[in-house]
């Protein structure tokens, strides 16, 4: 494969950057300084463009295009921050607001969490659609760590780096759209003496709301910190 | 022709309520009631929560006292953890109860009830409020506003925030206390001295003029419950609950926070959203009691600091017997204002104060906890119960105004009867009857409430509901 062949060449936010083959537009966004807002993204897991958040628009294709999964091509023209891009974020981050119950005034990662600083960083004053206030579980039965379903918002980091990292895939998904539940082993309490969990709280470290916390953690001390995770990757491969 | 008097919204207070009187055929006062309007519905919603969550959850039913529902609450936790916490832990939070205490009772007095004290009861409704108490008494609006910040500084600098900290948490505190925030403290402490002894000269020389207030302001004999160390010294966060007659002999003593659900009760009247507490071997309302300074200051021996020791002793000697007046709960708060300022610098001068062990760590060790505090108002008892992993089953709050309930209609009545003849009312008659319940500084499950400037309606209702008379402040 030759060198020319292999750099491709494409305008984001009217900045010419390049690119090598096989990047996604997130990563040369990134690489280039230009913030892209993301949620169920995380450096070290894989991507499956789930939260929406980081939609882009792209010359000559009508349809907007999640930035973490979408490879880039020589020539595109990028846009990614238009007053119409700003508005289905703040609009996906009412969905998030309205879908299930976030107080954060006592939540335990008030002030560390990743929806809520996306809500600040993207001006949203209100949420005009109704809460639904739905009655949701808390599973508390691991000695160590709780569920809490109100403050989740299916991003399923838990689910990726428990399978792809730990080995473990104690988490999954279970439900379809409105219903759909994080669940651990086959919907079984965390705490169950036939749990797979190896109890490494990887999922809570990696969680960007309080759905996963520490148990001895509470009030405003719980800030996460997911950055172990490409260390942990680049010294797997290095083995 | 019977006729209702009602007072809705009832201002300056934290929290809304109103009040009705009642009149007979012939004009006079039949029955008065202050009722509690707002439901909040904090036992039932948390139940499912982790039980770890609960005194941050808790704090967020007052934004004056949230300190005392986080001791409470936490203490709570922690018979449910069966844990006992550090010294050093335990010492904290005693001062941030204090510094609350300090600034709950500086806005009581100097906020919500100065002006009716400074500028008289029949003082024109517009100028009748904190900005008018500033600009007729500059050194005392300084004060009130000095001592506030005092007590709300120590606050954010052990919690990080103002309001809700969430520094305490079940087993201790979040962070051990610095030497620099200690040094910050202690510097504040001398202005702090100076603006209470400008609150109490003031107070002293304008509380003669009241006597017909603190004659029919609640004046009854009444019991009265509080905390209390064993030494008999006054206490708010630790010690037990010591309750006391009406002749001041010890009907109940050493009561812990596991025993006060087994001796009190809550009765709940029609007119009210708050219930109203009593003491269960006399039954429902002689069982009835009085909390909060009032009450401290009557059951304490002592103070057990020097300045506020000499205060004791003066507030001690307006009567014979017990303080029974309602009205001196203003005077009660002020010798507390002393002796939280004394208490805090005693607790730091103990080096022991920046020890860095000060939280413990336990799981689920019991199903059940009871924790109880000294709010500003009175005692305040949490309890709860939890399942096996932890999460709330059940919860039930006592909260110091539902202890004050019963003394507050029988002091609302005793009012409306004095000042409400013939069934006509002014202006000025009208606010003494709602400043006997400033006088209780009643917390109505507040987190937001507007001081002196929410309208006021009044109306004279005949008993076919017809609106005889109205009267409306903006």
């Amino acid at each position: 494969m030759s060198v020319e062949t292999d750099v491709k060449t494409l305008v984001i936010d009217e900045q010419e950057v390049s690119a090598r083959a096989g990047q996604t537009i997130l990563e040369v966004a990134r690489e280039n300084d230009i913030n892209i807002p993301t949620l169920c993204h995380l450096d070290g897991l894989s991507d499956v463009g789930a939260c929406r958040l980081c939609l882009v628009e792209i010359k000559g294709n009508n349809k907007l295009l999640p930035a973490c999964v979408t490879a880039v091509q020589e020539g595109m023209e990028i846009s990614t921050s238009s007053e119409r891009l700003q508005k289905h974020r703040r609009t996906i981050l009412e969905l998030l607001f309205a879908e299930r119950n976030h107080v954060c005034s006592v939540c335990v990662s008030n002030g560390h969490c990743e929806l809520q600083t996306l809500g600040q960083e993207q001006g949203l004053t209100h949420v005009r659609l109704p809460y639904r206030n739905p009655n949701l579980s808390v599973d508390a039965s691991n000695e160590r760590f709780t569920v809490d379903h109100n403050r989740c918002i299916l991003c399923t980091r838990c689910v990726r780096v428990c399978a792809e990292i730990e080995g473990a895939h104690v988490w999954d998904v279970m439900g379809r759209g409105i219903n759909s539940l994080i669940i651990t082993d086959l919907h079984e309490k965390w705490g169950s003496s036939t749990s797979t969990c190896t109890k490494c709280g990887k999922c809570v470290q990696v969680c960007p709301t309080g759905a996963l916390f520490d148990k001895s953690k509470m009030g405003s001390d719980h800030p996460k910190s997911p950055d172990f995770l490409p260390y942990l990757n680049l010294m797997r491969e290095a083995q | 022709m019977s006729q209702t008097i009602t007072i809705d919204p009832v201002t300056r207070l934290e929290g809304h309520g109103k009040i009705t009187i009642q009149l007979n055929d012939k004009g006079e006062v039949e029955d008065a009631h202050f009722h509690v309007t707002q439901v909040r519905g904090f036992e039932r919603f948390s139940e499912g929560r982790p039980f770890y969550e609960m005194p941050s959850l808790m704090a967020r039913i007052c934004g004056i006292c949230p300190v005392s529902h986080l001791i409470a609450s936490a203490k709570a936790c922690e018979a449910i953890m069966s844990v006992r916490i550090p010294h050093t832990a335990a010492q904290l939070r005693r001062m941030l109860n204090l510094a609350q205490m300090v600034q709950s009772h500086a806005l009581s007095f100097f906020y919500l009830a100065s002006p009716d004290l400074l500028l008289g009861m029949e003082a024109d409704v517009k100028v009748r409020n904190i900005l008018g108490v500033a600009a007729a008494k500059p050194e005392l609006g300084r004060a009130g506003v000095g001592l506030r910040r005092f007590g709300q500084s120590i606050i954010e600098l052990l919690g990080d925030k103002r309001v809700h900290p969430g520094w305490v948490v079940p087993g201790g505190v979040t962070e051990p206390l610095s030497s620099e925030k200690r040094d910050k403290i202690l510097a504040m402490i001398p202005e702090a001295y100076a603006n209470t002894g400008v609150a109490l000269g003031a107070y002293k020389q304008i509380a003669d003029t009241f006597k017909q207030e603190i004659e029919v302001f609640a004046n009854f004999p009444s019991n009265y419950l509080s905390l209390i160390n064993e030494d008999e010294s006054i206490e708010f966060t630790d010690g037990a609950l010591r309750l006391v007659d009406e002749g001041g002999k010890i009907i109940e003593d050493g009561m812990t926070a596991a025993r006060f659900p087994e001796v009190i009760g809550e009765a709940v009247e029609p007119y009210s959203y708050t219930k109203f507490a009593y003491y269960k071997p006399l039954g429902y309302p002689d069982g009835s009691y009085r909390v909060g300074p009032l009450a401290r200051l009557n059951i304490v021996k002592t103070m057990g600091t020097a300045k506020a020791e000499k205060e004791l002793a003066e507030f001690k000697g307006l009567a014979a017997g017990l303080v029974t007046s309602s009205f001196h709960y203003h005077h009660a708060r002020l010798v507390e204002i002393l002796y939280g300022i004394e208490k805090i610098e005693e607790i730091l001068s103990d080096p022991r104060i920046l020890d860095k062990h000060v939280r413990a760590t336990a799981g689920v060790n019991r199903l059940e906890g009871t924790g109880q505090a000294e709010a500003p108002r009175g005692v305040l008892h949490h309890h709860y119960k939890v399942d096996e992993d932890g999460k709330m089953t059940w919860a039930n709050l006592v909260i110091a105004t539902g202890q004050n309930n019963k003394a507050m209609n029988l002091g609302v009545l005793q009012a409306a009867k004095h000042y409400v003849k013939d069934g006509k009312f002014t202006e000025g008659m009208l606010n003494r009857v709602e400043a006997v319940v400033r006088t209780f500084d009643p917390c109505l499950s507040c987190s937001s409430h507007a001081a002196g400037q929410m309208p006021l309606l009044l109306e004279l209702v005949a008993s076919d509901g017809d609106v005889v008379d109205r009267v409306v402040r903006d």
